[in-house]
């Protein structure tokens, strides 16, 4: 039952995967705190609410939401592939998943883009002459939007390192833990948009 | 139980590893000398923040401007609250004696993430470095006390967001130290030590653990909101743009209540440890402290409005939040009277460890009541920010947090330098310390209770006498500090050879050589009884 | 370390999982079209936390998990909710 490492050895997996859980709750009471106020002000000012969603484009919003659950898939599948021992396809599934992390990137900055075109960003004139409900929700969008893409590069990029450790072989049929978390960090950044998506772009 | 000492290991202080010199700590993942970085850093920032505090002592002798402008005074008691809460009284116990013991104590040669730990204690210097800086660079000291309430933080023109900044690093790593003990207690407890089988300082530390990860995330994100709002103008607190500032108090309050018991668990834990074993007893109701911790834990996280009684809450949540805090109260007599069965009819042996040990009793139950005295609706409203409030949770804090710090360094110093102190010096020091303490706080309650505001530079001229006896009190618990320190470094240093066991304990620690070997144990113990079994009894069980 | 008794999804079961995933999602947008008032917000929840479930347990791999591991899991999404449900006591009845 217990396992016994001596002060800088090889992690078993089991306790890496334990760690990794902890955090990842650690992760959701950090978004929690967002979504928090999220609530509070939504209650508050739920018509205004729903006048400011009306500005988001959900088409948008759902094609990112279809990236991030196809490369949920593809994660989970490269999981698959490398307990199986198939390198290559392992290899090949993370790529796919780090392109679909890329093109939500490429939505959202075009997204964000966008709205600054319209002058819509934290602390304009254009937003300060809106209602307070509108107001709120920018922000609240901005920053659970922005902390959601920080995670989604903080992703990319581990996801990237999973890719060399593959490549070198260092991530393995046997040894598949690192590869195993960093799945587990990718579906929590896609937990996170489940519930982002019907908030900011579904209250219209 | 099986003994492992050991004849063929080399201490963790004389083990030489890879690296060489100051490296070998800097870089070191063995977790008794991360304990120690942790330790040594933790005494230089507590006398930072212990000087600042005499500093506002001083200024308060007499009242009108006595040594200082009004301005550094705000500064003063931010960056000492920052200091003292976010550096030493959050990660304290934990970090130094949480990393030394827990792996030992559990019969484990390290915490499960070596590495992770060594980089906990790198954000924590970082962070408490900051902390400090945040003092005396750009826009002068931050001056919104340690609370950072909001709407004055995202006005006033001084290093709030280096402070903040500073909190959040601290907090990162305050998390990352909760996680890897979760992981520890879990996975490397020796075989047969089930989980009533394990000692109380690491069940204290398992219930302390889950508060740091569930809570302190809450406080991060509040934090960045806070930054945001100043940079950003974002509105989530600006009544302005249709913001709430008392949002911004629930979400910190969220995590600071529970912080308060990040701060008294492993507290509670060092002297459930301290107690049997100057008593030669086993503890009193090992399953009830058990579940009095995670009760705490638990209830704790939900009574944070109890900070906000006179914000304009709601009237329903004031009671309600006034009820789940006389709850928390329940489990944390019982641990009161379990600590006080231990030593009835025990062979009791009064030891500096156990004078701390029992004087954390008479401080902790002091700023107990009085907790019940501002959790009350009605009181609240009376007492609320003034020197009662400063008073009480300074009782807990330091009384209850410091004492129980200083009762562990006694009990455990032996084993972590392998020398002993000198007891007379010691209890010098003790006598000092208390008398210092007493006279320090106890008249802040009483002025609190006349109407003295807290944060204040100034005061009317009926409260002096009050202020005069704090002051002298602050004098003699500075000089009990310096001796008690002095007393344990030369200790360290110079003092006698200390055997394995000078206390006759029978914990784990106590069966491996002082100091204990770089790898804890030559064979990971086997487990075949409870805990805190003396003598005879150990036969029986 | 070697795995042992690994547990391995096979990759149909992890394609149906994300078809499930895909038409619960199409739903939701869906069922935005009609107005169910102050429910709306709750359906919408409702179907995010089905999702949620469907990740947590299939992709996450949560069904082989140990019984302490889900019981953590749920535990700390109750807690959130506890938090919030208290912090509107404030706000609900303000």
């Amino acid at each position: 039952m217990s396992v016994h490492n001596t002060h800088a050895e090889h992690i078993d997996s089991e306790t890496g995967k334990l760690g990794m859980w902890i955090f990842l709750f650690t992760e959701l009471f950090l978004f929690g705190g967002l979504f928090l106020v999220y609530a509070v002000f939504r209650a508050k000012y739920s018509a205004e609410f729903h006048i400011a969603a009306g500005e988001l484009n959900a088409f948008i919003g759902t094609m990112n939401t279809v990236f991030l659950l196809v490369s949920s898939m593809t994660v989970a599948m490269s999981l698959t592939a490398i307990q199986k021992g198939d390198r290559k396809l392992a290899m090949f599934l993370v790529l796919v998943t780090i392109l679909l992390a890329a093109l939500f990137m490429v939505n959202k900055y075009f997204e964000w883009t966008h709205k600054f075109e319209y002058g819509i960003y934290p602390g304009s004139e254009v937003l300060k002459n809106m209602s307070h409900g509108e107001l709120l929700f920018f922000g609240l969008y901005y920053m659970m939007t922005g902390l959601h893409a920080l995670h989604v590069l903080v992703g990319m990029v581990l996801l990237s390192i999973n890719v060399v450790r593959i490549k070198s072989g260092s991530v393995n049929s046997n040894h598949y833990l690192m590869l195993e978390n960093s799945a587990l960090y990718w579906h929590l950044v896609d937990l996170i948009w489940i519930f982002l998506f019907p908030l900011l772009y579904l209250i219209t | 139980m099986s003994i492992s000492g050991s004849e063929t290991q080399v201490s963790y202080l004389d083990y030489q590893g890879k690296h060489k010199g100051i490296w070998s700590w800097l870089l070191s993942t063995d977790h008794k000398r991360i304990g120690l970085l942790y330790l040594y850093a933790i005494i230089v920032f507590f006398f930072v923040a212990a000087f600042l505090g005499l500093l506002m002592r001083i200024e308060l002798i007499a009242p009108g401007r006595t040594i200082m402008e009004p301005q550094t005074y705000n500064g003063l008691f931010t960056i000492h609250g920052i200091i003292m809460i976010f550096v030493i009284v959050i990660p304290g116990l934990a970090a130094v004696f949480g990393n030394f013991f827990l792996p030992i104590l559990i019969g484990a040669r390290d915490v499960a993430f070596p590495k992770l730990n060594l980089f906990s204690w790198y954000l924590y210097m970082i962070g408490a470095i900051l902390g400090v800086l945040s003092q005396f660079i750009g826009g002068g000291a931050p001056d919104t006390g340690w609370t950072f309430y909001v709407p004055y933080s995202v006005e006033s023109s001084t290093n709030v967001i280096y402070a903040l900044t500073a909190a959040f690093i601290l907090g990162f790593s305050s998390i990352l130290t909760g996680l890897n003990f979760i992981v520890t207690i879990h996975r490397m407890r020796a075989p047969g030590m089930g989980w009533m089988r394990m000692p109380l300082f690491p069940w204290a530390l398992y219930a302390t653990a889950w508060i740091q990860v569930l809570a302190t995330p809450i406080v991060g994100i509040t934090l960045l909101m806070v930054i945001a709002e100043r940079v950003l103008n974002i509105g989530f607190f600006d009544p302005a743009l249709g913001g709430d500032p008392v949002l911004f108090q629930h979400l910190f309050w969220i995590y600071s209540h529970p912080a308060v018991y990040i701060m008294i668990l492993p507290a509670m834990g060092i002297v459930t440890e301290i107690f049997p074993t100057f008593s030669q007893k086993p503890v009193f109701g090992y399953g009830a402290i058990v579940l009095s911790s995670l009760a705490i834990a638990f209830v704790g996280y939900f009574v944070w409005g109890h900070h906000m009684f006179t914000s304009g809450m709601s009237y329903n949540a004031r009671w309600f939040f006034s009820f789940l805090t006389f709850i928390v109260a329940v489990p944390s007599a019982i641990k009161v009277f379990n600590w006080i069965s231990t030593m009835y009819g025990g062979s009791i042996d009064l030891k500096p460890p156990l004078l701390y040990a029992i004087s954390f009793i008479f401080l902790f139950m002091i700023g107990g009541f009085t907790g019940l005295v501002l959790g009350s609706l009605a009181t609240n409203v009376h007492t609320h920010d003034t020197a009662f409030v400063v008073a009480h949770f300074h009782y807990i804090i330091f009384g209850g947090m410091g004492f129980a710090f200083f009762a562990a360094i006694h009990y455990w110093a032996p084993k972590m330098f392998g020398r002993m102190y000198n007891f007379r010096v010691a209890n010098i020091a003790w006598v000092l310390n208390f008398t210092g303490f007493n006279l320090l706080y106890f008249p802040l309650f009483i002025v609190g209770l006349q109407g003295m505001p807290r944060r204040s530079y100034d005061y009317l001229p009926q409260f002096q006498s009050g202020h005069v006896l704090s002051t002298v009190g602050a004098f003699i618990l500075i000089a009990g500090l310096l001796l008690m320190v002095y007393n344990l470094v030369r200790g360290a240093r110079k003092g006698e050879v200390a055997p394995a066991n000078p206390w006759k304990g029978v914990t784990l620690e106590w069966k491996i050589p002082s100091p204990p070997p770089h790898e804890n144990f030559d064979d990971i113990p086997v487990i075949t009884s409870k805990p805190y079994l003396f003598g005879n009894n150990s036969d029986n069980k | 370390m070697k795995h042992e008794d690994k547990h391995i999804s096979s990759y149909s079961s992890l394609a149906i999982v994300l078809a499930v995933l895909l038409f619960l999602t199409a739903f939701s947008v869906w069922i935005t079209g009609f107005h169910f008032g102050a429910f709306t917000v709750a359906v919408a929840l409702i179907i995010a936390c089905v999702k949620v479930a469907t990740v947590l347990i299939n992709f996450m791999h949560l069904k082989f998990e140990n019984l302490f591991l889900k019981l953590l899991v749920t535990g700390v999404f109750v807690m959130f909710t506890l938090v919030i449900i208290l912090t509107f006591v404030d706000y609900y009845f303000r």
